[in-house]
């Protein structure tokens, strides 16, 4: 079973209240991550990474570097720490990409029954 | 017997290719890293069995890669490219100020005695260092912060720092090439630095002869006389007797002195090696010839090789990165093309063959001779 899957099942041990505000809880954080940076990480398509705090976009990339190093400066840059223009952030139909970094994400992903999208802008013609 | 292993840098990966001494038949490896561009694939001369790839991607950014198994496994090391303080700002190509952004990696050139040092040249252009073997980068900002750095404009592959150059008898002196600055010599390991551009001339430019704008395609040297450097300009084939001080156009006879690539054979120091390219706006062969030019007379004269390599309606380009030697006697010659074509000699370019066809867009090759 995929890991993530596992930690939906299991639920979130973030509770509403971490929404929008600092938890003393850690909230497990479901990613889903496009397929060139899971080839890069070895990873599977969604993972979940643990966010201490608030759950934000900020946070969760955050979380995500330093739990999987080799994604260091690939969805944000490193030094403006802006999100790459070919990378976009959506959560159920929400697209966050141009949201605040610093904005809660919406309940539906700290509680683990949605995940972070981080999707990679289509290319071809 | 020896072995030679080509270190392949394409549009869509890293491919690894090895010959024995013959070099007739290749066996091909790869892609490493499919689906990202890899600019450049560098084996460390202190240690032949570490690599480095520079992986990068207009989505994901930049990822350096490292093996230490001869590119049979890598290892993603470090990414941080910061600039030392407020990088400030280049002229963007409509003249105006833009702050500098680093974009990637487009050239690593491994330390000639330390497995663990490798420079990297970046777009935007600056220099930087790693003493750790690719786990932290450190800028020598010298080069960037020199007075005309705010002068600089791009090539239209972007402001970046493609050459360079180190010199084997004193680890304190380096030329690098930066498109579209020109060449910057350093005598104190990279604290300052100073223009070496005297002879070059850009018609594009308003002062042609100006100290900084011209766009350099790559510079190579000799080991055994390093103070002498040859230059692919734009258009123009130079040379240098004086490490850079100063520069006189050898482009002589070539059906067209514009081009990327030029390589130097491995035992004859007067021996050199060109693909003319038709013109800057068309990226391919005049009359859809592929010639390799060679000239044994560091320049000036010049014979067209052509055996082996495709005569007719042949419209690819051979980038800056593309060509390369192997040490072996006699020396070996190879270059990759736009159309995934990279062919070898084994006869210091007398004769042709694919060592390998049908790979993405070729953007780097690199030569290992292996004991």
């Amino acid at each position: 079973m995929n890991p993530a899957s596992t930690a939906a099942a299991s639920g979130s041990s973030a509770g509403a209240g971490a929404v929008g505000g600092a938890s003393a809880v850690a909230a497990r954080v479901r990613v889903r991550l496009p397929a060139q940076l899971q080839k890069l990480a070895q990873l599977p398509a969604e993972i979940v990474v643990q966010v201490d705090g608030a759950v934000t976009q900020r946070a969760v990339i955050d979380a995500l570097e330093r739990e999987h190093p080799v994604l260091g400066g690939t969805v944000r840059d490193r030094a403006t720490g802006k999100r790459r223009p070919f990378v976009r952030f959506f959560a159920g139909e929400s697209d966050l990409s141009n949201a605040s970094p610093d904005e809660p994400l919406p309940a539906a992903v700290c509680e683990s029954r949605e995940p972070f999208v981080v999707l990679g802008a289509i290319a071809g013609g | 017997m020896s072995s030679v292993r080509l270190l392949v840098g394409t549009r869509k990966g890293a491919f690894v290719l090895t010959s024995d001494g013959r070099r007739e038949r290749w066996k091909v490896e790869g892609p490493h890293f499919g689906g990202w561009e890899v600019y450049h694939v560098a084996g460390s001369k202190a240690n032949p069995e570490r690599i480095w790839a520079s992986q990068t991607s207009s989505w994901f950014g930049q990822v350096l890669q490292r093996s230490d198994d001869g590119g049979k496994t890598w290892l993603a090391v470090g990414n941080e490219f910061s600039y030392e303080g407020d990088p400030g700002a280049h002229l963007w190509y409509d003249g105006t100020p833009r702050p500098w952004e680093f974009k990637r990696v487009w050239h690593l050139e491994p330390s000639l005695d330390d497995p663990d040092l490798v420079w990297a040249g970046v777009e935007d252009a600056a220099l930087f260092r790693s003493e750790d073997g690719g786990k932290s980068w450190q800028e020598l900002p010298g080069l960037r912060l020199h007075p005309s750095g705010p002068r600089w404009q791009p090539g239209a592959g972007g402001l970046c720092l493609h050459t360079i150059v180190l010199h084997p008898g004193d680890p304190a002196r380096m030329v690098v090439a930066i498109s579209a600055a020109g060449v910057l010599s350093t005598r104190d390991g990279g604290s300052t630095w100073a223009p070496a551009n005297r002879g070059l001339r850009s018609q594009f430019l308003p002062e042609p002869e100006a100290e900084v704008g011209h766009c350099v395609h790559k510079v190579v040297a000799h080991p055994s006389r390093p103070d002498v450097l040859y230059m692919q300009k734009h258009w123009d084939v130079m040379r240098s007797d004086d490490w850079g001080a100063s520069w006189q156009e050898v482009s002589g006879d070539l059906p067209s002195d514009f081009g990327f690539a030029i390589g130097v054979h491995a035992h004859e120091p007067e021996t050199i090696y060109v693909v003319p390219i038709t013109s800057d706006s068309e990226h391919y062969p005049p009359e859809g010839k592929l010639r390799v030019y060679r000239s044994r007379t560091g320049g000036g004269d010049w014979e067209a090789l052509t055996e082996g390599l495709p005569q007719a309606h042949c419209y690819v380009d051979v980038l800056r990165d593309a060509m390369t030697v192997d040490s072996l006697e006699p020396c070996g010659v190879y270059f990759g093309t736009t159309g995934g074509q990279v062919y070898a000699s084994a006869d210091a370019g007398d004769t042709w063959a694919p060592a390998a066809s049908n790979l993405p867009a070729v953007l780097s090759v690199e030569a290992q001779t292996l004991p």
